[in-house]
């Protein structure tokens, strides 16, 4: 049996080191037009592909899950900000699972 | 405005987080219970991890009984996208920001604290919103954590699915907004959905772990598009 703390300890060590070494190590603005834009997208495509099509199997059923993924595009589409659209989002979930 | 107010808004915009956090690290609490791990462990491992998939996989690891190696070249393979959001995140923050902030605010990097920093109005992302952001989202993850680990049914089921599309809500409504007034935004969100629902149904390319097929079509998309359209000099954040 190895010791659960040491292993705590490695997995904590690591995750932190990869979020921290870029934060402590690229302090200016990149001046460079493509990296600058680069990270400029990086946000748009990490949460688009983290969102889709994982929100389907958020659920307990699929149905839930899409109507509320189609309700939350339309709702933040007409500037709902962010608790509106997440609250809406679990709204619809609770709601539609209520008669399925 | 103040550092006080700052914290606050941050806070208030962390609330869904705190929900979605309390529903995953519910079932985290209880998988880690089932693991064999105490209430305290699995508590410990998430307010020193604050991460979902990572701490997932470290159970078996732990279960298994595999090697302090093993257990690092996971983490680092699961949570390697953290990295390329971190160089993203480098690029928000006031270059004259005092040094000790990147090293607070590197532990609360999770993909939600990232997506919410990043959809910040300004350009500068202060430091004081990062905090808020992180005292909202923290609870929510070690409560559910002890909740889980203490008692499985402690949430009912209808809730638990509910909360579950909370985290998502939140990155729709950071992703949808600015595509409206940008082409280029709106293609990559497309195309992005798109490839991403590609590797999950597609044979092979769904052998591929979520994390890294975040950082495979986020080299790709955001690349190409850095290439044929790059920003303008002033144009990113003054939306």
């Amino acid at each position: 049996m190895n010791n659960i703390y040491l292993y705590m300890f490695i997995m904590a060590a690591v995750t932190y080191l990869i979020r921290m070494l870029p934060l402590a190590l690229i302090k200016k603005k990149i001046t460079n037009r493509f990296f600058k834009s680069f990270l400029y997208y990086v946000p748009f495509v990490t949460l688009a592909v983290m969102t889709f099509p994982a929100i389907l199997s958020a659920t307990d059923s699929v149905w839930s899950a899409a109507a509320a993924f189609l309700v939350a595009m339309v709702v933040a589409y007409a500037g709902g900000g962010l608790p509106t659209v997440a609250t809406i989002a679990c709204a619809v979930v609770f709601i539609v699972e209520l008669f399925i | 405005m103040s550092n006080f107010n700052l914290f606050k808004k941050g806070f208030k915009n962390g609330i869904p987080i705190f929900l979605g956090y309390l529903a995953v690290s519910f079932t985290f609490g209880i998988a880690a219970k089932e693991g064999g791990l105490t209430t305290w462990q699995a508590v410990l491992i998430s307010a020193t991890n604050l991460t979902s998939a990572g701490q997932f996989a470290a159970l078996t690891v732990i279960a298994s009984a595999s090697s302090y190696i093993e257990m690092a070249l996971t983490q680092l393979v699961i949570n390697l996208r953290y990295c390329l959001m971190s160089s993203s995140l480098s690029q928000r923050f006031d270059t004259k920001m005092k040094p000790y902030h990147r090293f607070l605010i590197a532990y609360g990097v999770t993909d939600e604290i990232f997506g919410v920093s990043s959809a910040y109005e300004k350009e500068n992302v202060p430091p004081a919103y990062c905090y808020g952001l992180i005292a909202a989202a923290f609870p929510g993850w070690v409560l559910g954590t002890a909740l889980g680990a203490v008692s499985g049914d402690i949430l009912p089921a209808s809730i638990l699915s509910a909360l579950g599309v909370a985290l998502y809500g939140m990155f729709i409504a950071i992703i949808v907004p600015p595509t409206k007034k940008d082409k280029v935004l709106l293609g990559i969100v497309v195309i992005s959905m798109l490839l991403s629902l590609g590797f999950a149904v597609t044979p092979i390319l769904k052998e591929i772990s979520s994390g890294f097929r975040v950082i495979i079509l986020t080299l790709i998309i955001a690349g190409a598009a850095a290439y044929f359209f790059p920003i303008k000099e002033e144009e990113a954040h003054d939306e």
